[in-house]
């Protein structure tokens, strides 16, 4: 056996190493951080309160003491299956949007690291399908939700263990105008 | 075991600490073939040593072993100047000779002579002149006549590569020279970028942007820098193919539900679907005489590879060993398929040959992803996961030689090889 190495320094576009650049990577352990320690049977929401058409007061779906606020359905390695413990979270959503017919959503499904990228991309999709399936059998039109995936694209938490991959394989819902 | 370090870090800008690459080569097994690439003369008054450039190209395929050229003066630079008994004696059974010359106003010419050193003979000689700033891309040409002629089969040596790298939330899609030089970004987003996938023309690349929130597939012109959303439709819209004719692209769409594979036009329009599963059907390949399509399906319960024709129709389940086998690609001939295989939690890439259905596992990684041949059909260039991060690695289509280039700069995710140049 035999092993030859080259150390090479590459030119690498002039954005490669511009201060600039380095100061826009957010470090893993600052994002990590900034994550809500959910587990996969937890609770806590993921909502990022960011958009100005959510801010509103006494909006419910952004109210962090209404159900509503709570958009993050979690799921088991390898399933699509919507846990009992988040279908109160669905029925909320699903009553509201019974309520408020001029509300769309999109669900979009995400997936842990393993795996094929694009492959992960079709299962986070078929992950925001099952949450929709949910919903259009309580009654809400199949026009109104949208599926899409970011598939492992999108990490809620950065780590390499179960703990992160649990926080990643998730089902959001965001409201047209989000 | 034997290891040895060029450090040809002196060659580039040492503006760029960050980007430093480094390649580890490791082969197992099999013949190579020891070869003596004499610097050329000349070539230190060059911004770039040609030489330097045809040694590394070469070593790194794994089939040459570089025979040390030191003590050898005057540098010879014709026939008659090569003691072939001097060579023999360090035990190198090919030679590379050359120089560099000014010739005029802003050109060089590299000339240069390859010989078999038993037969005493010449192989190939050639002259190239060229602007200096091209001697870099002139060294890949001459490693790709010299690998030609040792090896009978056609050097990758002048190709290019896309992939993704990824640094902190900015994502940016390169293209660079098969050795990892010269990358350029042709695109910058805060949004991810998946997949890209060059046109067997060479002139294009699709991919997937998320710029729109949700991905869309857009073809990019290279030279010319306009881009196309050429498949937007409701849902997710992924996973482009090239038709060998560059005409056609296989993609994966939701817009009937779960994910399925349809045909649009290179220019967008309508979608036409050629699966009709109840499962995922994803990551199309054209097969490279055009008459089939590779896909990756779960309809039988786990993901699988599949082909059916390209116009769609009965689909061929095509592995059965294990519970994942995902993201088919053809060889350049055609009679192989690599693959991502996952095997006791770990995810590798893995080579089938058609006619007889054997399998093989070329990698050992514990996240491999993305495999795409080389254009001569003897490396395959994929992601693999090392320490948390997406590198470039390069196997050989029989697993034993093994490149991994390892930048310091950033996760480099989703690499595809380009194909030949046309000029």
């Amino acid at each position: 056996m035999k092993k030859v190495a080259l150390y090479l320094i590459v030119v690498a576009v002039a954005a490669a190493c511009s201060s600039k650049e380095v100061r826009e990577d957010a470090p893993v352990g600052d994002r990590s951080t900034a994550v809500p320690p959910t587990t996969a049977g937890g609770s806590s929401s993921t909502t990022r309160p960011t958009q100005s058409a959510s801010l509103a007061p006494g909006n419910p779906l952004t109210d962090p003491n209404s159900a509503l606020s709570k958009r993050s359905v979690y799921f088991d390695f390898d399933s699509n299956a919507v846990k009992d413990e988040f279908r109160g979270l669905v029925q909320a959503h699903t009553r509201y949007m019974t309520d408020k017919r001029d509300t769309n959503i999109r669900i979009e499904g995400n997936c842990d690291e393993r795996g094929s990228r694009e492959y992960n991309l079709a299962l986070g999709q078929r992950r925001a399908e099952a949450v929709k399936k949910v919903m259009t059998v309580l009654g809400v039109s199949d026009g109104r939700i949208e599926t899409t995936s970011y598939g492992e694209e999108k990490p809620a938490a950065l780590g390499h263990d179960e703990a992160s991959w649990a926080q990643n394989r998730r089902a959001d819902i965001k409201y047209r105008g989000e | 075991m034997k290891r040895f370090v060029l450090l040809l870090g002196f060659l580039l800008l040492a503006l760029c600490a960050r980007a430093q690459l480094t390649i580890d080569i490791t082969t197992s097994g099999g013949r190579q073939v020891p070869i003596a690439v004499m610097p050329m003369a000349g070539d230190t008054s060059q911004p770039q040593s040609v030489s330097d450039v045809i040694a590394a190209d070469l070593g790194r395929t794994g089939l040459f072993r570089i025979v040390n050229t030191g003590g050898v003066t005057p540098l010879p630079t014709e026939p008659s100047q090569v003691n072939f008994a001097d060579w023999t004696a360090r035990s190198a059974e090919a030679l590379v000779i050359g120089k560099v010359e000014n010739v005029s106003e802003g050109r060089v010419e590299v000339r240069f002579r390859l010989f078999d050193v038993q037969k005493q003979g010449q192989l190939a000689s050639y002259s190239y002149v060229v602007a200096p700033a091209q001697l870099r891309a002139t060294a890949h040409r001459i490693a790709d006549v010299i690998y030609e002629r040792l090896t009978g089969d056609k050097g990758v040596f002048s190709t290019k590569i896309t992939y993704v790298v990824k640094r902190g939330r900015r994502y940016e899609l390169q293209v660079a020279d098969a050795d990892g030089f010269n990358a350029q970004s042709v695109l910058a987003s805060n949004e991810p970028i998946m997949s890209p996938s060059w046109s067997p023309d060479g002139s294009r690349l699709a991919y997937v942007s998320f710029d729109q929130k949700k991905p869309v597939v857009v073809v990019q012109n290279l030279a010319q820098g306009t881009t196309r959303v050429v498949a937007n439709f409701r849902g997710n819209n992924s996973a482009p193919a090239w038709s060998p004719d560059s005409r056609i692209l296989a993609v994966a769409l939701t817009k009937d539900g779960l994910t399925q594979i349809y045909r649009i036009s290179a220019n967008g329009g309508d979608a036409e679907r050629l699966t009709e599963s109840s499962g995922i059907d994803t990551q199309p390949a054209f097969s490279p005489d055009g008459q089939w399509i590779a896909f990756t399906s779960d309809r039988g319960g786990s993901p699988q590879v599949y082909r059916m024709p390209a116009a769609g129709g009965p689909a061929q389940r095509l592995t059965f060993e294990g519970s994942y086998n995902v993201g088919p690609r053809f060889s350049p001939d055609g009679k192989s398929l690599a693959f991502v295989q996952r095997d006791g939690g770990r995810y590798r890439i893995a080579s089938l040959e058609l006619a007889t259905g054997q399998v093989t596992v070329l990698t050992d990684g514990i996240l491999d992803d993305s495999p795409s041949f080389a254009p001569n059909g003897k490396m395959i260039l994929y992601e693999a996961q090392v320490g948390g991060r997406g590198q470039l690695a390069a196997v050989s289509g029989d697993g034993r030689v093994r490149q991994r280039l390892t930048s310091a700069a950033g996760d480099v995710q989703d690499p595809a090889w380009g194909p030949m140049p046309t000029n």
